[in-house]
């Protein structure tokens, strides 16, 4: 059983269908990604895994012993009010809650990872800072943080190098690798093909057509689709 | 200066003063610690419709002769509050005219009541003292004071076991959801220790003061700092000494204590913008 498993999923808005009939599994060690186009629903099919929209028809399972408190996951735009009070080291450890059940405080352990992971994003100075008073770069990198802290086994992100500058960029994608290969399943919504495909093993493409595969296999679909009609297949 | 300061000595001998006052500073305390929380959520004008229901509690509560009014208030004005908040904060538009009707048809309901049965000649005094709370900590019952330490010492409590997930479904309620947590539940909780937290205030400040009252010391504390850490400890600062400030001075000066203390949250209010107005001007 792998660890999501959607079938003939249909997303979107009340009346207003995205996209339909998808079909496809993301397994324990899988670096997915997810490509498209603008509008083309990729945020919406995340929401829809995560069980933040319902779906419109078919089915999200999860497997392989996957709860929803094991999951990471940064948002594509995370609306925060603009007169919040919060630190960044408060919203970082915020990431832990969902592992920590009725349990009112953090313990040792989270306060240390915590401060690695904000070492790791580079963010460790601004640990006393308030977030709303930080750039859109930082805030991402602070958001990431707390995804780190609550992701044990699953890591979704919506476009996580959006708003990044490209030294923080290579890092990034360094990390993620890291996670990956400490056994950690890695679902990615991005737009950079060149960079960040070049790590996953399974590619999904959502749009007019679907596609769910290989990175090869997804490399010579597009060339398929590329070439001149009567070819394609 | 002597006589007002032999008067208030002269009070505080009462034991029936000490206790309020010792309970009107835990309700201060809590009243501030969960401000911060419906100034945040958005939830202020809930807060004025629940007061409003629970002058209408009131009302029906006198009518009825019931000794411990609280004990009726309060299940009332709870239920409200689940009822307005069940949809979370997606339905909050649609809870707007919901809450309104609520809030105006107990108000008007309420007066009714009082009206038509209120025994005494002096109803206005009556009323006034429902609604802008005149003397009436000092008048609780003993009773009612006890059910007002214990509540706020739960309230207290609750707060403090669930500081930490206040601040995280509060702060991005979707990520909550997304990994996991029963956000729904959280909210059910907060609208409960708002119902309570109303009701306890009403007991101080009576009910048209009472927004004003929970959310003047998080306005104050959000004017002057920037986590969720220490706004919540400057509000409950701000909240317990404006609280005690007023008691006193109404004692002494035989002000309305509700009026007196929202006039010095207001006041605090005041110098905190200007004091933060003054920080960010210097840095800035
Ligand atoms: N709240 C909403 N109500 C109605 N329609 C919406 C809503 N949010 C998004 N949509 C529509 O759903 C479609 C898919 O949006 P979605 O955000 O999933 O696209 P995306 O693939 O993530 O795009 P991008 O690459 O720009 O992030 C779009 O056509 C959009 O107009
Ligand atoms: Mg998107």
């Amino acid at each position: 059983m792998p660890q999501i498993l959607c079938r003939d999923l249909a997303a979107g808005y009340p009346g207003h269908p995205v996209f339909s009939g998808l079909n496809f599994s993301v397994n324990a060690g899988d670096y997915l990604c997810i490509v498209g186009e603008n509008g083309a629903g990729k945020t919406t099919l995340m929401k829809t895994l995560l069980g933040l929209r319902k779906p419109l028809a078919g089915r999200v399972e999860f497997g392989d012993g996957l709860t929803p408190r094991e999951i990471g996951y940064l948002s594509q735009q995370t609306p925060v009010q603009r007169d919040f009070p919060a630190s960044v080291r408060e919203v970082v450890l915020s990431g832990f809650q969902g592992r920590m059940g009725l349990r009112p405080f953090y313990n040792r352990a989270e306060k240390e990872q915590a401060r690695e992971n904000m070492a790791r994003l580079g963010i460790e100075d601004l640990a006393g800072h308030c977030y709303r008073d930080l750039s859109g770069g930082q805030q991402q990198r602070v958001l990431l943080a707390r995804a780190l802290g609550a992701a044990r086994k699953l890591l979704l992100l919506d476009e996580p190098v959006a708003g990044l500058d490209p030294l923080v960029t290579a890092d990034m994608y360094r990390i993620l690798r890291e996670l990956h290969q400490s056994g950690m399943t890695i679902v990615m919504i991005t737009h950079d093909v060149s960079e960040a495909l070049p790590f996953a093993n399974r590619v999904l493409h959502i749009g007019k057509r679907l596609f769910s595969g290989s990175q090869t296999e997804y490399r010579s679909w597009r060339a398929a689709l590329a070439a001149p009609a009567g070819k394609a297949g | 200066m002597d006589a007002l300061l032999s008067k208030l000595l002269l009070y505080l001998q009462y034991p029936f003063v000490i206790h309020a006052l010792i309970v009107g500073l835990l309700i201060a305390l809590c009243s501030s610690l969960f401000g911060v929380t419906l100034v945040l959520k958005r939830f202020s004008f809930i807060g004025d419709g629940l007061a409003h229901v629970a002058f209408g509690a009131m009302a029906a509560a006198s009518v009825l002769g019931f000794a411990n009014r609280t004990a009726f208030i309060l299940p009332v004005t709870i239920l409200c509050a689940v009822w307005l908040l069940r949809g979370g904060q997606s339905a909050r538009v649609k809870g707007d005219a919901a809450i309104a009707m609520i809030s105006v048809g107990a108000l008007a309901f309420g007066y009714l009541l009082l009206h038509l049965f209120t025994p005494s000649a002096n109803i206005s005094a009556d009323v006034c003292g429902t609604l802008f709370g005149s003397a009436s900590i000092l008048t609780l019952t003993e009773e009612e004071v006890w059910l007002c330490a214990v509540l706020s010492l739960l309230m207290l409590l609750v707060f403090i076991l669930f500081y930490h997930k206040i601040f995280y479904v509060t702060f991005d309620e979707d990520f909550a959801r997304a990994v996991g947590t029963n956000a729904r539940l959280y909210n059910l909780l907060i609208a409960l220790v708002i119902a309570v937290i109303i009701v306890l205030s009403m007991n101080l400040v009576g009910s048209l003061l009472i927004s004003a009252f929970v959310i003047f010391p998080a306005l104050s504390a959000m004017r002057l700092f920037a986590t969720f850490r220490t706004v919540t400890i400057g509000a409950a600062v701000v909240s317990v000494l404006g609280a005690l400030l007023g008691l006193l001075l109404a004692i002494v000066a035989g002000t309305p204590v509700g009026a007196t203390i929202v006039a010095i949250d207001a006041l605090a209010f005041f110098l905190c913008t200007l004091a933060g107005r003054l920080r960010d001007g210097a840095t800035g």
